[in-house]
């Protein structure tokens, strides 16, 4: 285990220590959101009776009522749509998309109307939403399970983007989430909904109890969105990456014995921009990880933002690691997921320069 | 055949050829019209089934056609609203009132005050008497001919065309094309440029009212050629499957710009008739009765405040005019359809049913016309006062970077300081921002 460097969850364990794994921090989140906001309602396919396909709102339409929390029509566009009138009369809307590749049919409502709703009519009307999704790969979903779209909604303005890493964050950002007053998409990495996972898919599957950001406080807490998280301190580089990547490339760097500092980015937009440029300019090379595939990717972005305003700082390369240019196999799923010999062959790159 | 497997070709040779259909209007420029196709029945012929009834019951009314006034401009039958004098002036003065003011607007553009403009000439009923059947706080999602409704609640034209002209009192800050407006006081939307994106936000709405145990209703308004998008069907089966409180109007004004109404589907069945494929009360009513329009919205008011559920109506009408101000109809259909056309003109049949009831004259129409007309040119003067479109006076630069979000991130103060800059450097010495 690396340097400890967040210190909330580790103050809770001293109070009685309480661990869940991403799923349970996510339910809690909701219902203790539900139980405080009679404004929220929670909605989707198969998310009310049932609770949802990953038991993400297990026990919740039990709890606060049908009227509250009700299964949809197999309807992207209609659950957006119908979210942003209910955000128009005053609720607080949190639909859930089953998954993330599946979030295309409601892309003009999210796009067009929610993203735009405050500007275009000049703060009349607002769309606080905020769209939980399960996304990203690793699990054998073949191509329309295992999609990491991020750079979609990065690249839409007045929409927030939002991908925890751990329990302890997906309880803290969901909650900041549903309070922020603009539309947010919570991107929910399913391969560690469980466990974290390292890419070593060859290796035992540690769980979540023996990490140490399950520590998971009871009750209300939220993590700023747009704020990253140092996940570990270091001098030889920075190693930028968010969701299930973050584990994959800790994993890869301690395996190797490499010094990185690790920033798990939380927020796509906006995006923590101090914290990038303050670990570039101190460890003066840069690698970028993400799921997602490469060309106009996020890391793209990423790649340009420490380009410009690190450029003198830097004495390597700004290198991507990324998924290929290619819909996500189902077969191929380990040559194409950017696990560990990918990281490590580009940590050698840059460490060499 | 490119895509056949080879072996199967042989055993095609032998069938009839297939052939594509494709929609074709009835009269293209030059064509003389007759629209004897079209089915008018009589006035106050159509049942009236109580507003709490099943949706199947309203199966007939789907493919008839709900009127009230009839050619002796009398009310007739069972959907006869039986409003009294004071409201019926009070819509002719609406009526009266949006007429002059597209007509300005129109002019307005012409003459380079502004970008664009739109009228809603012979579906003013559509609106305005559709709107006054509804609560004051009830939401509308309307489309962009909806101007009416804003009309008949009472919104002042001055902001209207502060709007329209993108100046500096324009209450959306220069961001809408015009139009495009938006009014929570009013409890209307804002109008989006992306067709039947409302139509699942209204229904979103009513479900909200409802889980809030509301008594407020929500209405919107599509035209025939977007209820081709997906929206129009997630929005159907939501309002349904949730039974909620809404009222979907579609205007079936013929044309979506340059295609006719065949093309959203309507060479075999109505828009109406969509309805019962969903579960919902249907309503197919002559959108150029003015007293039509006003029942039938009514009486899906009342059925959807009853819990009874939400109501399409189909308003038959006609686009009078082109589809907006970048657009030529000549190229595409026969002027004579608008002289043809067999519903005529609600403003007209309005005033005539006044006149036969001895509740108005000629006289007091011109005298009301050119009241309008020139209360408007009164407004037009004084929102021209703010600045017409591209003569400098719209809201301070900064605006543009404010409420993408709540609050501004960093990014957008770095791109706002660079806008800065650049007007430093275009007119050194002046306020930058202003």
């Amino acid at each position: 285990m690396s340097t400890e460097t967040q210190n909330a969850p580790e103050a809770a364990a001293e109070n009685g220590e309480r661990r869940l794994n991403m799923i349970e921090a996510i339910n809690e989140a909701l219902d203790l959101k539900m139980s405080e906001d009679p404004d929220i309602i929670v909605m989707g396919e198969d998310v009310g009776y049932f609770g949802g396909v990953f038991r993400a709102t297990a026990g919740l339409q039990e709890k606060h009522g049908k009227s509250r929390v009700f299964d949809t029509p197999i309807s992207e566009c209609g659950i957006i749509g119908a979210a942003v009138g209910m955000g128009a009369y005053g609720l607080r809307p949190v639909p859930e998309i089953q998954f993330a590749d599946y979030i295309y049919p409601g892309l003009d409502q999210l796009i067009s109307e929610a993203a735009r709703l405050r500007y275009r009519s000049a703060n009349d009307y607002i769309a606080p939403m905020t769209v939980r999704s399960p996304f990203g790969g690793g699990i054998f979903g073949g191509q329309t399970h295992s999609q990491s779209p991020e750079a979609l909604f990065a690249h839409v303005a007045g929409l927030k983007t939002v991908i925890p890493a751990t329990p302890y964050d997906a309880k803290g950002l969901l909650i900041a989430a549903i309070e922020d007053n603009d539309p947010v998409i919570f991107f929910e990495p399913k391969r560690i909904y469980n466990a974290p996972f390292t890419g070593y898919y060859d290796k035992p599957v540690e769980p979540w109890k023996k990490h140490r950001d399950s520590v998971v406080p009871e009750g209300k807490y939220s993590i700023p969105l747009g704020k990253a998280r140092i996940v570990q301190e270091g001098e030889a580089l920075t190693v930028i990456a968010y969701g299930t990547m973050v584990h994959v490339a800790e994993a890869v760097c301690r395996e190797k014995g490499v010094d990185a500092e690790i920033i798990d980015l939380r927020t796509i937009v906006p995006l923590d921009i101090e914290a990038i440029e303050a670990s570039v300019k101190k460890t003066g090379k840069c690698l970028i990880v993400h799921e997602a595939t490469r060309t106009a990717g996020f890391g793209a972005e990423l790649s340009a933002l420490v380009t410009e305003r690190c450029f003198y700082h830097l004495e390597a390369p700004v290198e991507r690691v990324t998924g290929f240019d290619t819909p996500y196999p189902h077969s191929l799923e380990w040559a194409y997921f950017p696990g560990p010999v990918r990281i490590g062959e580009a940590l050698d790159r840059i460490l060499e320069a | 055949m490119a895509d056949r497997p080879e072996q199967a070709a042989g055993k095609g040779a032998n069938k009839p050829s297939l052939s594509l259909h494709v929609p074709e209007p009835t009269y293209r420029p030059g064509d003389p019209v007759d629209f004897a196709h079209i089915t008018v029945p009589a006035a106050g012929k159509q049942a009236r089934p109580d507003e709490t009834c099943d949706a199947i019951e309203t199966s007939d009314l789907c493919y008839d056609l709900v009127r009230v006034l009839g050619d002796d401009n009398k009310a007739h039958g069972p959907w006869d609203p039986k409003l009294d004098p004071d409201t019926l002036r009070t819509m002719l003065g609406h009526f009266a009132m949006v007429r002059a003011f597209d007509e300005r607007m129109f002019r307005g553009q012409r003459q380079g005050k502004t970008s664009f403009y739109m009228k809603c000439t012979g579906e003013e009923a559509t609106s305005i008497s559709a709107a006054m059947a509804l609560a004051s706080d009830d939401m509308i999602f309307p489309s962009y001919r909806q101007q009416g409704i804003l009309i008949a609640r009472g919104y002042p034209i001055v902001e209207m065309i502060n709007q329209i002209y993108s100046n500096k009192g324009d209450k959306l800050k220069g961001r809408q094309l015009p139009i495009m407006y938006s009014s929570r006081e009013h409890s209307f939307f804002s109008i989006s440029g992306n067709l039947a994106t409302q139509t699942p936000q209204a229904v979103g709405w009513a479900m909200a009212s409802a889980i809030k145990g509301d008594s407020r209703i929500a209405a919107t308004w599509v035209g025939e050629g977007s209820t081709a998008e997906g929206d129009f069907h997630s929005a159907c089966t939501f309002a349904t499957v949730y039974n909620a409180p809404v009222i979907l109007n579609v205007i079936n004004n013929q044309w979506a710009i340059s295609s006719f109404s065949g093309f959203a589907g309507a060479e075999r069945t109505t828009f109406a008739a969509r309805a019962l494929g969903y579960g919902l009360a249907g309503l197919r009513i002559d959108g150029n009765d003015p007293l039509a329009v006003y029942a039938a919205e009514k009486w899906a008011a009342d059925r959807a405040r009853a819990n009874a559920g939400p109501t399409l109506i189909e308003h038959f009408t006609y686009r009078a005019e082109g589809h907006s101000t970048s657009d030529d109809p000549s190229g595409y259909r026969s002027a004579q359809e608008r002289e043809e056309w067999p519903l005529g003109d609600p403003v007209t049949r309005l005033k005539n049913h006044l006149i036969e009831l001895g509740e108005w004259d000629e006289e007091r129409q011109a005298a009301m016309d050119l009241k309008c007309a020139e209360e408007v040119k009164a407004a037009t003067k004084e929102a021209e006062k703010n600045g017409i479109l591209g003569h400098g006076l719209h809201h301070p630069f900064r605006t543009m970077f404010q409420d993408v979000y709540e609050d501004l991130p960093w990014h957008l103060e770095e791109q706002a300081a660079q806008a800065k800059r650049e007007r430093e450097i275009k007119w050194p010495g002046e306020e930058p921002w202003s």
